[in-house]
């Protein structure tokens, strides 16, 4: 089948199902929303107002219309600082997913596709970086490593990747004993043919349902590191990070500081655990809960 | 069963090994020298030079972990950069609050996720198994700091009726015995502070044990839809059975294989989930000493809470999979 008519015909599939189709617009509102924060946020995401802090939004009153979802303790908006961190959180999780899936795709199908010696040691790796809660992992990487965006990325990007590394391992020991994968050996096809040709384009489908639903574990984490104060460092908008503040405003009676910005993260997370929960029933109904 | 035990308690060994190199080369991924990562910024130079002459670090690297190593297993940690107490001691004094915060949270977790599970799979497409398999997803969805954040706003800010930090209110008092506060005033015979600190738990352990107990109910739902469906449940119904024998007596117990491997693994993301709802709620526990070593740039803190933790969970899966395999004989022969 040439490769349109099957991602016609995926997203086809796609729209019968109302969950994941919900999930896939929300994605797709956010991305948007990244790609032209500049056009959408109503007031600059970084600029402080302390003769404006903590200020409640729209339900106060239309003379609090300036900042739609009210300020934070150093008199920024929140919505703009929202609407910018959307890029920042989609960035952190996106990019940590790429690293994670690049190192478990590398490490999945060496340790599947070879096995021996090679697998052996790799999946014992793997059972140590399973031994610490993941959250705990990210946190001890960035101990090590100090505060920081993209550090935040990269301990991310590690945390998840003995766990892609396992899928991708499980989907290439099925198709290393497929006949198909024999008849290119007995062709003569070298090991590198037969990875790139046969194994990758089979190993594909789990891949892309387990990186989906990592996406939202990955900005679950950034915004945990961002919350601890281990993550995107001030003044940059991050979701994470604007509720680390919170717990002052809270007690001040600013609700609002502490509630959008988590609103936003639920909204990420549950728009790609829809999408995941979809695609994963299409392309790989073996993994189905 | 015992070769099955045997070979599991042999396969934690080499991963303990790995867990404890990970630890050990935190400190030399840490810019700067390692002696002076350790001895803390403000050590003076004799101080310095005593911390690297006690973990050899002027000796080869291999050398040194195997120092490190030793006196690890001695039950030596080092001593706090920030405290100046040994670490150890300071991990065994707040090893009791998580332990008691994650106990409370699984409670809560298995309570909820198991009862909604069953109901929702029994009563397939009800109006109640589209709200708990709804609520689930939103569970799963929600950051645990934020939903600490939430319930502290709405129960503890606005309406007033729980403590939103601490496990104990200063003017009660309570004799410690095991560290538990809650087995302690039983202990005592200590009503009032058993009353102040179950009020201290109730936030912490609703927002730490809600996501494990959405995914708790998300797998009661499947696995019990899953055996509900099959032959011998129909035979039972056919033969007449009481419709709640057959649930509970039958049902159930088929379904809990895959439910109890969910649970273990839970246990994991609590021990997680732990650091960052100790953080909200003030809960003098491991995951807030973690988060407090790592802005304190306290290495031996950082290095012994996170070996402890991971110890912990090594230890937690390990009895998942002796329980589970007990449940299931046929993972004993794999």
């Amino acid at each position: 089948m040439p490769k349109k008519a099957q991602i016609l015909e995926t997203f086809l599939a796609l729209k019968k199902n109302k969950a994941a189709l919900v999930g896939l617009l929300i994605i797709v509102v956010m991305v948007v929303v990244a790609c032209f924060p500049q056009s959408l946020a109503p007031n600059d995401p970084i600029k402080r107002n302390l003769a404006q802090r903590l200020k409640p939004g729209f339900w106060a009153g239309r003379e609090f219309a300036q900042y739609p979802l009210g300020t934070d303790y150093l008199g920024r908006c929140i919505l703009s600082r929202i609407i910018w961190g959307t890029r920042t959180s989609l960035l952190v999780g996106f990019i940590a997913v790429v690293i994670s899936t690049v190192l478990g795709l590398i490490l999945g199908v060496f340790s599947g596709y070879f096995g021996g010696w090679m697998d052996t040691i790799l999946m014992r790796v793997v059972d140590v970086m399973f031994a610490f809660p993941s959250i705990l992992l990210a946190i001890t990487i960035m101990a090590a490593l100090g505060p920081g965006l993209e550090k935040a990325m990269i301990a991310i990007g590690i945390v998840y990747t003995p766990q892609m590394a396992r899928v991708v391992r499980s989907a290439v020991l099925v198709i290393r004993e497929m006949d198909y994968i024999e008849a290119e050996r007995a062709l003569g096809a070298s090991h590198s043919r037969i990875i790139w040709h046969h194994v990758l384009p089979n190993a594909i489908a789990p891949v892309i349902v387990y990186a989906t639903l990592s996406t939202a574990g990955a900005i679950l984490d950034a915004a945990a590191l961002g919350f601890l104060g281990l993550g995107a460092l001030p003044p940059t908008p991050e979701w994470g990070a604007m509720l680390s503040g919170s717990r002052q405003a809270l007690t001040a009676g600013a609700w609002w500081a502490a509630t959008f910005p988590g609103i936003a993260i639920m909204c990420a997370v549950l728009g790609l655990n829809l999408l995941g929960d979809g695609m994963r029933d299409l392309l790989d109904p073996r993994l189905r809960m | 069963m015992k070769r099955y035990l045997v070979k599991r308690l042999l396969l934690i060994i080499p991963v303990l090994l790995g867990v404890s190199m990970i630890v050990f080369f935190l400190v030399r991924l840490a810019p700067g020298d390692p002696a002076k990562v350790l001895a803390g910024e403000h050590a003076s130079p004799e101080f310095i030079q005593a911390v690297r002459e006690k973990w050899g670090l002027d000796k080869p690297l291999y050398v040194q972990y195997f120092i490190w190593l030793r006196s690890v297993l001695r039950g030596d940690l080092g001593v706090s950069i920030a405290t100046h107490t040994p670490v150890l001691q300071e991990l065994l004094t707040r090893f009791p609050a998580t332990l008691e915060l994650s106990i409370v949270a699984m409670f809560i977790a298995i309570l909820v996720g198991v009862t909604a599970g069953i109901i929702s799979a029994v009563r397939q497409y009800s109006i109640f198994d589209y709200l708990s398999m709804t609520g689930a997803l939103f569970g799963i969805s929600m950051p645990v700091f934020w939903l600490g954040l939430m319930l502290m706003l709405i129960f503890g800010l606005r309406f007033d009726l729980l403590p939103i930090s601490g496990r104990l209110s200063p003017e009660v008092t309570l004799r410690t015995v095991t560290g538990l506060h809650l087995l302690d005033a039983l202990l005592t015979w200590n009503g009032r502070a058993f009353l102040d600190a179950l009020a201290h738990l109730v936030l912490p352990g609703v927002a730490l044990g809600t996501i494990p107990a959405a995914l708790i109910a998300r797998m009661t739902r499947s696995s019990m839809l899953e055996v509900i469906r099959q032959d011998f449940i129909r035979t039972e119904r056919a033969k007449g059975l009481p419709e709640k024998t057959v649930i509970y007596k039958h049902a159930l117990r088929n379904a809990l294989i895959p439910i109890i491997t969910v649970i273990g693994m839970e246990f994991g993301l609590l021990l997680g989930g732990a650091i960052l709802t100790e953080t909200v709620f003030a809960w003098p526990g491991l995951g807030r000493y973690t988060v407090d070593a790592v802005y304190a740039r306290d290495y031996p803190a950082i290095q012994g809470a996170v070996l402890f933790i991971a110890l912990t969970f090594v230890l937690v899966n390990l009895f998942t999979d002796l329980l589970y395999a007990s449940i299931n004989p046929r993972i004993r022969y794999r």
